[in-house]
């Protein structure tokens, strides 16, 4: 065998050419730099990751606490960092496209195939690398706390998901490196993506990434919709659980049937590039309307997915911190529900321009603007809920208020979008690019980041810095207003969207403000990793290790913060709704049971992790055309799947001493200390125990 | 004492104790798969029928040159009799026949299987020599994403029948091997069920 055929066979088309470096260096230009910067900055980050974790000696703890963890909790909070991580880059790319635009007139810095590259990723990152872990991370720690269970119903599956999210995050990073990301934008229309137009390893990279989290995140619903209807508690009934269940259930009743088109989409596309079949090819009978509605069919309920677990950390937080029940609880739940199911009646509205009937399109326009009936409905329960409450501004109440305002606006456009003839008019202009962030942003981000905000204080014990956290909350709502408002505008004005320049200079001034607001993202991004630094810092003074900072209503709130490894040390009675709530009032809260009994709680195992580095050499495998490779990574796969079954006791016991001593001591610190009133709630007096606070008012409910 | 009845489909039964009551969950975390997979194979079946016209065909070898409707039959008849044996082997186990009849009947089941897919792969060679290769037409591709996905389930079904009857060997008959053959007879009835769309809207489809 000659070498260039060994390079051949053990490489596949991987090069030197495939660095980012090269080009760079060859030829200077800014649009180079700003991609062998980024480049740069994956391998310090990386190196700082690294070295800091050795710096800690933390590879043992790290292992065994937490990568092989089958543990809910500890799965939630790795779901959450890494869409933390992610999300820093997603809004530097934005910040980067916002410059270019800015100074786009004629020209700019960067070329357009780094421009495409840019919104490629950035698009899809911010939707299956940020919103979805963020949800599903914040779902993973909270419901099984909010529904009185000890885990998930499918630890293991569990921790899998996890390790495919991260394996179609590593990929996206990786593409930095290695190779260039798609240029086909986050929905991957061929046949721009296919094998004719497009043959390098980009496309390959979207839909490896896209396609192993999808599989990830088919088998989260799976094992929330499961968890929900299993594992709830005694007394418990579906119609006692906390808001934010029920949207968890209604989120992973979508994955469960609109991630299956995700997966048959991207499967197919692959099939269409690397087997030479013709699904959406334009040649030999391929037809590439199948992929989009395919592609619409997971996308459509997909947005979906992303904002009811947002409203549903909304309708917590806004009862807790008016300390009210929330009110129309039940039209919260019909509300929610009807928007799932209308969610898979209206994808066709993302592409009305091409070519059905106008009758089909006016039967998704209805379809469409349907979807704000209930969305109204929820938006007036909870301003009825904030009046006459015991309202306290902390920061998810900021966030909230800045939800109602902005996310009623992004929802009247969506109207507008819906109406097919305005469609036809705005379509592929920036109205469309300033509607989508109008709702992701104040209702998916503000929702999450609210929920970060009044979760924090029960994964780690201690509140977050109030003061950086109302300065975050504001740049975020100022920094969204600056930037996507003028977009509506530049949208009406005719300003294409993914264009990298433009030759009119009406544009220009608009561009300028959106740059300004971008600044303020990009601040508000800088203001949550100090406001989490300064939070660590003054642990001491934040920490409320007694469990109920907020004077919360759900049984998250029922046990100590950080919670026990078993969360509960016996599974709590429910008998009301906001059930937490009523038991402080009836004096039934904090008190010891009769007898502990043994929990049995499932092991460790590094299944996952062995899937998640096997899955991410299979991606690499097929986008450099590795077969070698690509055959090792699924062997792997498949036998330490098997090899699985073959482990028969997967659990371990925690006996009763152990719990009932963890359990006292708990109890002892609740007894010794003092219950503050809500005025001192974000005072370091506050150590997790609240005074009782009855309603008082003639216009509370109940 | 739970009811009796815990999931839906075929239950073990309150006689058999922790393997009853464990697959409360488990069977209805299989369904839930289930519903998740029934949905691909939804979006295949509708691809086919999109790409199944003179456009999709585009010129290619059409149903009536690819099918032999001969043995799809015999294939079908195959299948459904291993639906019948999977069943025996699911009443064997409920009614704690022992181990010796559960390995009869997934060792029928087996070779049914096998029986099939040998059948199914004969057809597929021979659409490969008259040139109905996915390469051809869109409609093609359409074929051959869908019946050869339903043929690589009933492939990992048969694996999975493999590995369930060496567990049986290895452990006995624990509760975690009940829940998973009660499991895999889900998974083996859902392979017929979406054989018989195949069966219909493809191959009985091609006559019209």
């Amino acid at each position: 065998m000659i070498p260039d055929q060994l390079t051949h066979w053990l490489l596949g088309r991987f090069g030197v050419s495939s660095l980012p470096i090269l080009p760079a260096i060859e030829n200077p230009t800014t649009s180079e730099l700003v991609a062998a910067g980024a480049a740069l900055a994956v391998i310090l980050g990386a190196i700082g990751g690294i070295a800091f974790i050795t710096w800690l000696g933390a590879w043992r703890t790290l292992w065994r606490d937490w990568l092989t963890s089958t543990d809910h909790k500890r799965i939630g909070i790795m779901y959450v960092v890494l869409a933390l991580v992610m999300m820093a880059r997603g809004v530097l790319e934005g910040a980067v496209m916002r410059t270019q635009q800015a100074f786009g007139l004629n020209g700019g810095f960067l070329t357009p195939e780094h421009f495409s590259e840019l919104f490629s990723t950035h698009g899809t990152i911010m939707i299956f690398f940020v919103a979805m872990p963020l949800i599903i991370g914040l779902a993973n720690y909270i419901v099984p706390l909010q529904i009185g269970a000890r885990d998930m119903s499918f630890p293991v599956m569990n921790q899998i998901s996890l390790g495919l999210t991260a394996t179609g995050a590593a990929l996206v990073m990786i593409s930095l490196l290695l190779g260039k990301f798609s240029t086909g934008g986050w929905t991957a229309y061929p046949p721009y993506t296919g094998y004719d137009f497009n043959p390098g390893p980009g496309p390959d990279y979207w839909i490896w990434s896209v396609a192993l989290a999808g599989l990830g995140t088919t088998m989260s619903g799976i094992n929330f919709a499961v968890t929900i209807f299993k594992e709830r508690a005694p007394g418990m009934t579906l119609f006692r659980m906390p808001l934010f269940t029920w949207t968890v259930l209604c989120a992973a009743i979508i994955m469960v049937f609109a991630l299956p088109p995700l997966t048959v989409a991207t499967l197919m596309l692959a099939a269409d590039r690397y087997l030479d079949f013709h699904f959406f090819t334009n040649d030999l009978g391929g037809n590439m309307m199948n992929y989009v509605n395919l592609f619409w069919l997971f996308g459509h309920p997909e947005v979906y997915l992303l904002v009811i677990p947002a409203y549903g950390v909304f309708s917590e937080s806004i009862a807790t911190f008016s300390g009210k029940r929330l009110y129309g609880y039940a039209s919260l739940v019909y509300a929610t529900m009807a928007i799932a199911v209308l969610s898979f009646t209206v994808w066709l509205h993302h592409f009305f321009t091409m070519g059905q009937s106008a009758n089909v399109n006016i039967v998704f326009g209805i379809a469409s603007m349907c979807i704000a009936v209930p969305t109204g409905v929820k938006i007036y329960d909870w301003m009825a809920t904030i009046f006459r409450g015991r309202i306290r501004m902390t920061v998810p109440m900021i966030y909230a208020l800045g939800f109602f305002y902005l996310f009623v606006i992004g929802g009247l456009t969506g109207v507008m979008l819906a109406n097919p003839t305005i469609s036809y008019q705005v379509h592929n202009t920036l109205f469309l690019v300033a509607h989508f962030h109008n709702v992701i942003i104040p209702g998916v981000v503000f929702g999450l980041l609210s929920g970060y905000h009044y979760w924090f204080p029960k994964a780690f014990g201690f509140r977050l810095h109030e003061g950086w956290g109302r300065l975050t909350a504001l740049l975020w709502i100022f920094g969204f207003s600056f930037t996507f408002f003028p977009l509506y505008a530049l949208g009406f004005m005719g300003m294409p969207r993914r264009s990298a320049s433009y030759t009119d200079p009406a544009f220009e001034p608009l561009m300028l403000v959106a740059f300004f607001g971008a600044a303020l993202i990009v601040s508000a991004l800088g203001s949550i990793v100090i406001q989490l630094w300064v939070s660590v810092r003054e642990r001491e003074s934040l920490a409320v290790p007694l469990g109920d900072p907020w004077n919360g209503r759900t049984l998250e709130w029922a046990t100590s913060s950080p919670p026990p490894h078993y969360n509960f040390a016996v599974l709590p009675q429910v008998e009301d709704r906001d059930d937490f709530a009523d038991a402080k009032a009836k004096g039934r809260a904090y008190m010891e049971p009769d007898a502990y009994e043994d929990i049995v709680m499932p092991n460790n195992t590094s299944l996952g992790m062995i899937i998640c580095v096997s899955s991410t050499l299979l991606g690499l495998a097929l986008v450099f055309y590795i077969w070698w490779l690509a055959i090792l990574a699924t062997g792997v796969i498949a036998v330490a799947f098997i090899a699985r079954t073959f482990v028969l006791s997967t659990t371990h016991v925690i006996p009763a001493d152990v719990i009932a001593a963890e359990h006292r001591a708990w109890l002892a610190g609740v007894h010794a200390a003092g219950p503050i009133t809500r005025d001192a709630e974000t005072r370091s007096a506050n150590h997790g125990l609240a005074s009782l606070e009855l309603p008082t008012l003639a216009g509370a409910e109940r | 004492m739970k009811h009796p009845t815990l999931h839906p489909g075929l239950n073990l039964g309150p006689h058999h104790g922790e393997a009853h009551e464990d697959a409360e969950t488990l069977a209805f975390g299989f369904w839930v798969f289930l519903m998740s997979d029934l949905i691909i194979f939804g979006l295949m079946f509708a691809t086919y029928v999109t790409m199944a016209n003179p456009m999709g065909l585009a010129g290619g070898p059409g149903p009536k040159d690819a099918y032999d409707l001969t043995s799809v039959f015999v294939q079908t008849m195959i299948l459904l009799a291993s639906s019948l044996t999977f069943g025996m082997a699911s009443l064997a186990m409920r009614f704690e026949r022992g181990r010796g009849p559960i390995t009869f009947w997934l060792s029928v089941t087996l070779l049914l299987g096998l029986a099939f897919l040998s059948l199914e792969v004969r057809d597929f060679a021979h659409m490969i020599e008259i040139g109905a290769v996915p390469s051809r037409s869109g409609f093609l591709s359409a074929f051959w994403g869908l019946v050869p996905l339903h043929a690589l389930h009933v492939a990992a079904g048969c694996l999975w029948i493999m590995i369930m009857m060496i567990q049986m060997r290895t452990f006995g008959m624990v509760p975690l091997v009940k829940t998973r053959i009660l499991r895999l007879g889900l998974f083996w009835h859902f392979l017929d069920l979406i054989w018989i769309g195949i069966f219909t809207i493809v191959y009985l489809g091609a006559l019209a």
